[in-house]
């Protein structure tokens, strides 16, 4: 049976256990949200997905109120807008946004909620918490100054990757997101999966490795399969300028790692443009190794596969191929060495 | 794996052993976490070690190193005992299952301790949990496989799930955590000695035929190659003469590294292809520079065989180049023209000699991965295997007793060497010891200890240890922690300066080849 209500005058039909805020979504109805997220449980926190809904009262977190037969939603009264507003303002407030310096510049949902509510001057003087900014590791910059305590990164860290290391702290009657102890990422027990930074939607959160290497607006985008174990999971190669700056990963993707990455696939691809890369074939000579052209490198490896085949046979050669290339360039190796080189000499190292 | 990532979520027992899945497949043991903390799995920790996902284990077992065969016989004996086997599932879809039962009548609780020293009452409980659970799942990684007794291990693992019916049915089966990113295409691709894509066998005449047509090649060779330890061995006796290693740094990852430098060393020619001066390179006649991932198109298949797209970010540093261009370069230069434009066609190619890839094409692909088997174009892809019916018709059971590892501690070297990954380091190393955050968490070898063994040999926290055994010794920092447990140590394997293979030895599993890495005797002194 499926559940009819109105939402903005639109008559829906939806399924049971939807909440308000799915129904109108799919519904092509927009609300907006901040602390939500489909990967997460919704925690209602924000106030900035409120909406009215005849005969009660108070105004409700759309994210958080499973729809009923017959409700009736506002999700764009001006009651409803004020309400938002007001969150945003309260927000905006609480702590250091200046998005002239910050790394979410452009990619934060603060600044687009207020942007869309068009909110143009502070309404409330900044009161910064002042806490000190975590640089204990290499990997995920932390400055709670720009936390709006949504409680994402929580949900995050316990519900998606259970990883169990962040919680909303209490200390002095003031909420901050601590690790145990309120350490340091580095001193915590934290393993740098990053699911925490990708679901913060402010700057408190942000890859350090990207810092200043570019604009959320310049990155280019590219979609592949990480590099490191069986998992498989898919991720976005984040380009500017010729250069791998960032690794994110898409949700919507779906299967098989639904946004989440481990610290490997987010993290370990300074790899690509290190300083130690091979970049011209080398050949031995007198035991030092000379740089050479490829006409030369692979004439001489052709050359001398050809002559030892002639001399001692097509089983004097073997050919060891690699579970990191493709399935592309393991199937041709398999072929040069069969049908090329004439013998089934072909391994690869890692058998699981 | 017989089972998809995301089916996981849905089991209501897994037993995960030989995996420290947390660490090396950290996405997916999310599920194996969510399972447990969100839809009330039961999980089946079965490792020495006190790996992370213990915290979310109902029940932990700590078996001696190399004796899985005695515990995983003995669950089968309790589950046998209490009535937990599915007797309809065994009738309609197995066969030698009467075998096995004779075999395991011996596994009894108190036998099974006095090999593993897993108590009694534990393997009692373990056997319940596993047996009762309406889908169990067993997912397992190296631990499993790198002992001499590797085969064994897995068939036994086989007969459990069959015993249980939890082959060929969702949110269960026999799931091999696959440790390198394209382990699994590598073996579909046929990069094995004895078999072509698709496992089709060298040996057999049609398949013979069929790749002959396929690559308009005659006279393809029709004995099984050398695996990679036999051409270690033929290297050495003069027999293999020319090697051409693509991607791989054996010099690094192989048991028993001094015997393996002999042997490249005494090639006429060594060709190394790789995107780094690795250890393997250094030893090289020739060194050809490859394309990172970032660099190419491609795809990859994962440990669920799904095959995903790879595609070109960046391009490659210097006069570097793709791995499937310097291949076909090679090949026409020899005589046999590859002149590939793109992966997408080599793929086509693949779909046309390879029936279980025989669907897959990159249009199909572009978005989302597929599954094989995926035997045609309007094939939706396998999630999980055997449903219905086994590839051979019924799933076979298979008789396994137990034997004692070949190399078990003695008064010379009193404690057992377990190697294996850290989080923050990959295989060789050569991709995460050049990335900064990796490097910040973790910079060297560090031997995990258990306090009381620290106390015994006299190590102290963070000091330099020696650590020597039958075949050679390394240096490394000495980490107490109770991660380890008494009588075992830990030692990764991606540091070069401290090559734990250095120490392990090659001595194999008879059917897969598989080294038996993962157990051998050492002594440890302070240095
Ligand atoms: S990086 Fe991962 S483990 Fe660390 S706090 Fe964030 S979510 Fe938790
Ligand atoms: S750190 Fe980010 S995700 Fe966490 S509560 Fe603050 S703003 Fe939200
Ligand atoms: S991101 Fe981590 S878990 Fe996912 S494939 Fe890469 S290494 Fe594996």
């Amino acid at each position: 049976m499926k559940v009819k209500l109105t939402i903005d005058g639109k008559e829906i039909a939806t399924s049971h256990g939807n909440t308000i805020l799915m129904a109108a979504r799919r519904a092509g109805i927009e609300i907006p949200t901040l602390c939500y997220h489909p990967r997460l449980p919704a925690s209602g926190a924000c106030r900035v997905c409120v909406v009215e809904i005849e005969g009660r009262a108070a105004l409700g977190a759309s994210c958080a109120i499973p729809v009923a037969d017959d409700m009736v939603v506002q999700t764009r009264s001006p009651r409803v807008l004020e309400a938002r507003k007001l969150a945003i303002e309260l927000l905006l407030a609480s702590g250091d946004h200046n998005c002239l310096t910050c790394q979410a510049n452009g990619a934060c949902g603060l600044q687009e909620r207020a942007y869309e509510l068009g909110i143009e001057t502070l309404a409330f003087a900044v009161q910064s918490p002042g806490y000190p900014k975590d640089n204990s590791n290499k990997m995920i910059e932390r400055d709670l100054n720009k936390c709006i305590l949504c409680g994402r990164c929580v949900r995050a860290c316990n519900d998606v990757q259970v990883n169990e290391v962040l919680h909303i702290g209490h200390r002095g009657g003031k909420a901050k997101i601590v690790t145990a102890f309120d350490r340091s990422y580095g001193d915590s027990q934290c393993v740098f999966c990053g699911e925490c930074v990708a679901l913060c939607p402010t700057g408190a959160l942000t890859e350090a490795g990207a810092k200043f290497q570019g604009r959320p607006w310049d990155l280019k985008k590219v979609r592949t399969t990480c590099a490191y174990c069986g998992t498989g999971c898919q991720l976005d190669l984040n380009v500017h300028k010729g250069r791998v700056v960032k690794v994110t990963s898409d949700y919507h993707h779906g299967v098989p790692n639904f946004g989440s990455l481990c610290t490997k696939g987010r993290f370990a691809y300074d790899f690509i443009h290190h300083a130690d890369r091979l970049t011209t074939p080398l050949i031995r000579e007198k035991g030092a190794l000379r740089e050479v052209g490829w006409d030369e490198a692979l004439e001489r490896v052709a050359g001398q596969f050809s002559e030892i085949k002639a001399k001692h046979g097509p089983h004097a050669l073997a050919v060891l191929a690699s579970a990191r290339c493709t399935n592309e360039e393991n199937y041709l190796l398999q072929k040069f060495t069969r049908g090329v080189l004439g013998t089934n000499n072909i391994d690869h190292c890692a058998r699981l | 794996m017989t089972n998809s990532i995301a089916e996981i979520e849905g089991a209501k027992a897994i037993l995960v052993t030989g995996s420290n899945t947390t660490e090396m497949h950290p996405v997916l043991s999310t599920y194996v976490k969510r399972a447990v903390r969100q839809r009330d799995a039961k999980l089946i920790l079965v490792d020495p070690r006190r790996i992370a996902l213990q915290r979310h284990a109902t029940k932990w077992l700590r078996p001696k190193p190399g004796t899985d065969v005695a515990w995983i016989n003995g669950l089968m004996h309790v589950i046998l005992e209490e009535g937990l086997h599915d007797e309809a599932y065994i009738r309609e879809r197995t066969e030698g299952f009467d075998t096995v039962r004779e075999v395991v009548k011996a596994y009894t609780p108190t036998a099974v301790e006095q090999i593993t020293g897993i108590p009694a009452h534990d393997l009692v409980a373990a056997a319940r949990l596993f047996g009762q659970a309406e889908r169990a799942a067993v997912l397992y990684a190296m631990g499993i496989t790198q002992h001499t007794t590797g085969t064994d291990n897995v068939k036994s693992l086989a007969n459990l799930t069959l015993l249980t019916g939890n082959v060929g049915v969702p949110n269960a089966g026999l799931n091999p955590l696959r440790g390198q990113n394209n382990v699994q295409g590598a073996c579909d691709m046929g990069a094995l000695p004895n078999v072509y894509s698709g496992y089709q066998q060298v040996a057999d005449p049609a398949a013979r035929e069929r790749m002959a047509q396929g690559w308009q090649l005659d006279g393809l060779p029709d004995t099984p190659g050398r695996t990679l330890t036999e051409i270690t061995e033929a290297a050495l006796a003069g027999e293999i003469r020319a090697l051409y290693i693509v991607g791989e740094n054996p010099m690094l990852s192989d048991p028993d590294l001094t015997h393996l430098e002999k042997a490249l060393r005494k090639l006429d020619l060594l060709v190394v292809q790789d995107i780094f001066h690795t250890e393997t390179a250094q030893v090289a006649h020739v060194v050809l520079p490859g394309a990172s991932f970032a660099e190419k198109d491609g795809t990859f298949t994962n440990t669920e065989r799904r095959v995903q797209r790879v595609r070109q970010a960046v391009a490659p540093p210097g006069d570097a180049r793709a791995d499937w261009e310097i291949i076909s370069e090679l090949s026409t230069r020899m005589g046999y023209e590859m002149a590939y434009e793109s992966p997408a066609q080599i793929m086509d190619e693949i779909a046309a000699v390879t029936p279980s890839y025989g669907g897959i094409s990159y249009a199909r692909i572009e978005r989302h991965g597929l599954q094989w088997p995926c035997p045609s174009p309007d094939h939706p892809g396998t999630t999980f295997l055997h449903k219905g019916q086994f590839a051979r018709g019924r799933g076979l059971f298979h008789a396994i007793e137990y034997q004692a590892p070949p190399e078990v501690p003695d008064k010379e070297y009193p404690l057992y060497l377990s190697t294996g990954r850290v989080l923050y380091h990959w295989h060789t190393g050569s991709m995460t010891r050049r990335s900064a955050g990796m490097v910040d968490r973790v910079s060297e070898c560090e031997m995990e200890i258990s306090a009381a063994d620290a106390a015994r040999f006299s190590i102290a926290d963070g000091a330099p240890v020696r650590v020597r055994s039958r075949r050679g010794e390394i240096q490394a920092k000495a980490k107490i922690t109770n991660r380890a447990v008494e009588g075992t140590i830990f030692i990764p394997f991606h540091f070069a300066e401290s090559a734990v293979n250095v120490l392990t030895h090659g001595q194999r599993d008879p059917v897969a080849k598989i080294p038996g890495i993962k157990v051998c005797a050492v002594h440890v002194e302070a240095a």
